[in-house]
């Protein structure tokens, strides 16, 4: 019933790249259906309300007669505003006499404990020596979670039970980081509703005591319109230093995001993509723009890549790109790396001109024609995929009848993959892998 | 008696109330509909959560009827919306493990990350223990840091036992041998927790799958309730969120949690609109006790009242 942002904004564009000149009924037709979509995104109704009129402005009249084709116009206005909106990525406020103290805060369920941790292995790679607090004393076990977290990376956990009252806790751990030289305390409070007079009067205090350099609010992904009151009341509490939005790698759009950020003027940091401690990205305002725009956004996949890889595995097969003595077993590993970030549709949604065409497509087809080429190869002696030119006419039949594949099936593969090679001698280092798997249809 | 919390009901409806809602009803207090009425209306279903589809069909349905017969007055235009919004809610009520008589009942609760499971098991618990069942719980979260712990605090709180294995183990393992272990045990009702999975996560909704089938092999029948929490400051995402569990599991019902807060929890009509299933129990709160069977009429009354 509700096709996601992407979808549907592909859509619109689709129709408005059909006629020539955007009329401004064209305008406001197509932002109606904008206003919509944004809206199923979960951005707060005023906040649509601001873009659109904005959006509108510019679009109606010479701006847009002046761009390639006014559909692109109209994208590019959508986009810019999006990215305005969204404003600019800000780095966490580490100046001054350290400890540095960061509160995290928000509603239950928002992924507070998590982020907590994520935040420390962080802070710790780039040199910091963190100190985890335990401050919510409120949910059951809140404290051993965090307590494990901590010895699962090895970053020590202030905690002094569930009897002792918060703000005396952080104070204690301030002090505790003080005399034993850590340089960032990460707090880590309790859920609480914005709108829980004396849970709320408990973060003032703890504010008051332990005077944080910054006070995150950490916010759900999937928050509907309720988003902006939470941040603003969470923010007239606490005035507020920066937001980190969780729970993105799900598939809501980041409206909340937005929302938040239009209203309150919080900057956004960073975004949760994932359980795992490492699964904390630094915000960047064109990438979450060109997702929810549908625009797809190579750079994310081609940075989950690069996680993805082994980064022993990575140097080798950079060295290998470079002297171009890269072959086919080489190609089947990295096939394989592909798989480890996730179903091929997914990663589609994220690249240019793939998300129109995904929902025509079968879903499995391109796990298909993956599973098609990883046959071919697997059926290849390892002389063979180490040197493809020795492939003859018996040597293709054999791979073929050995795959199910047909014979012009592995030759159209060979060729393929003698134009990458040909473009790999031409590439200086091996970054390309985008372009390279779209050689393949993938 | 412990479950005459309707009351916190009706405290976390007055707020929602006071707000959008609020404004609905005083946009139908008396005079006549005039075409802002429609238009302020829309903007604020769509506030409230309810999302852009659901308003719309709403909307144009009152639309018809209002023209239909003739209605002049908004008072009147009001009625006939709570009724279509209570049919709406009500079109796949069923109750709560009909059909009595099994010596153990199953009840799997899942949901995304953070969305209340495990203080809404809790909160089933305490229901069940207020009508006199045997409570067993199954530590089913063997992912998350603590969850275990988290369940095992609950447990003790309410003086039920619970079953569990190590961090990391299988969780359909886990719901295997508290199956085994509620019927030695004579307890007429086992909850089990699930971990926190996003509804995108193909791999761990195919686990939910695998658990879901390990009950239902261990004891026929089992789960008799599959039950998905869904947070009430959910937005559109959790039409998604129901639609793929369901796919996965059949889900039989949903707990409303953290209705408590100004979130309206909208959503939900999208959810039965589209998906038909019913909505059980509402949360609102931390505690157990704060737990009410799902009442259409005064759900939807008291967004309007």
């Amino acid at each position: 019933m509700f096709e996601n942002l992407s979808t549907r904004l592909q859509d619109i564009f689709n129709r408005l790249s059909g006629k020539g000149r955007l009329s401004e009924a064209d305008v406001d037709a197509a932002l109606r259906e904008v206003r919509l979509a944004l809206l199923e995104a979960d951005v707060n109704f005023r906040v649509v309300k601001d873009l659109i009129a904005r959006v509108r402005e510019r679009a109606v009249g010479a701006e847009v007669m002046k761009s390639l084709t006014p559909a692109q116009m109209v994208i590019k206005i959508v986009h810019e505003e999006l990215i305005a909106t969204l404003g600019e990525p800000r780095k966490l406020n580490l100046s001054g006499t350290p400890p540095h103290v960061i509160m995290l805060a928000g509603l239950q369920g928002s992924g507070k404990t998590t982020t907590a941790a994520k935040l420390a292995l962080k802070l710790r790679q780039s040199g910091q020596r963190p100190l985890l607090v335990a401050a919510d004393t409120r949910r059951p076990a809140a404290i051993t979670q965090l307590e494990v977290l901590g010895r699962q990376l090895d970053i020590p956990v202030h905690s002094e039970g569930d009897k002792v009252p918060p703000p005396r806790i952080c104070a204690n751990a301030v002090d505790r980081a003080r005399k034993g030289a850590y340089s960032v305390v990460i707090l880590d409070t309790g859920g609480r509703l914005h709108i829980d007079d004396e849970m709320m009067r408990e973060l003032e205090d703890i504010v008051r005591r332990v005077s944080p350099s910054e006070v995150l609010l950490v916010a759900d992904a999937m928050t509907g319109q309720d988003a902006v009151r939470v941040a603003e009341e969470f923010n007239r509490r606490v005035p507020l230093t920066g937001l980190i939005l969780t729970k993105v790698d799900g598939d809501a759009r980041g409206g909340a995001a937005l929302s938040i950020r239009a209203v309150t003027s919080v900057p956004i940091m960073y975004l949760g993509v994932g359980e795992k401690t490492d699964a904390l990205e630094p915000f960047q305002p064109e990438r979450l723009a060109s997702r929810i725009l549908g625009m797809g956004d190579v750079l994310t996949l081609i940075e989950r890549a690069e996680a993805a890889f082994d980064q022993e595995q990575a140097r080798k097969m950079e060295q290998k790109l470079r002297t171009a003595t890269f072959d086919l077993e080489d190609f089947l590993e990295q096939m394989q790396q592909l798989k480890k970030m996730g179903p091929l549709h997914q990663l589609l949604e994220m690249m240019p001109g793939f998300s129109g065409i995904k929902s025509q497509l079968p879903e499995d087809l391109t796990e298909k024609q993956m599973k098609r080429v990883e046959a071919i190869i697997r059926s290849m002696t390892p002389e063979e995929r180490r040197d493809p030119r020795i492939i003859n006419g018996s040597r293709k039949r054999r791979i073929a009848r050995g795959s199910g594949a047909t014979v012009s099936e592995v030759n159209q593969l060979l060729n393929q993959f003698r134009q990458m090679q040909q473009l790999m001698k031409q590439m200086s280092a091996g970054r390309g892998i985008g372009g390279f798997f779209g050689r393949f249809g993938l | 008696m412990i479950f005459q919390r309707t009351n916190r009901l009706q405290d976390s409806l007055t707020r929602t109330r006071q707000s959008f809602f609020g404004r609905i009803a005083g946009l139908f207090s008396g005079g006549d509909i005039t075409e802002e009425t429609w238009e302020a209306l829309e903007a604020l279903l769509i506030a409230a959560d309810v999302g852009v589809a659901t308003t719309i069909e709403l909307v144009d349905a009152l639309r018809e009827q209002v023209a239909r017969e003739h209605i002049r007055h908004a008072d009147e235009a009001q009625d006939l919306l709570k009724q279509q919004m209570v049919a709406l809610l009500q079109a796949k009520t069923r109750r709560y493990l009909e059909g009595d008589g099994r010596p153990l009942s199953v009840v799997l609760v899942v949901g995304v990350n953070g969305s209340g499971k495990t203080t809404s098991i809790a909160k089933l618990a305490r229901y069940h223990q207020s009508r006199g069942d045997k409570v067993l719980l199954a530590a089913g979260d063997t992912f998350r840091a603590a969850a275990i712990d988290q369940l095992a605090v609950w447990a003790k709180r309410l003086g039920v036992e619970l079953v569990a294995h190590q961090q990391g183990s299988d969780p359909g393992a886990v719901l295997y041998d508290a199956i085994d272990a509620a019927q030695a045990r004579g307890a007429n009702v086992l909850i089990a927790d699930t971990a926190g999975r996003l509804h995108t996560k193909h791999n761990l909704m195919q686990e939910l799958k695998k658990i879901h089938h390990v009950a239902a092999r261990r004891l026929p029948g089992a789960p008799h309730e599959t039950i998905l929490v869904l947070d009430a400051t959910t937005g559109q995402n959790g039409l998604a969120q129901a639609r793929t569990f369901s796919e996965a599991v059949p889900v039989t019902g949903l707990f409303l949690a953290k209705l408590d807060g100004t979130a309206k929890g909208g959503i939900v009509f999208a959810v039965a609109r589209e998906l038909g299933i019913p909505i059980l129990f509402v949360g609102t709160g931390e505690h157990a006790e704060d737990i009410a069977e799902f009442d259409a009429v005064q759900f939807v009354d008291g967004l309007f009242r």
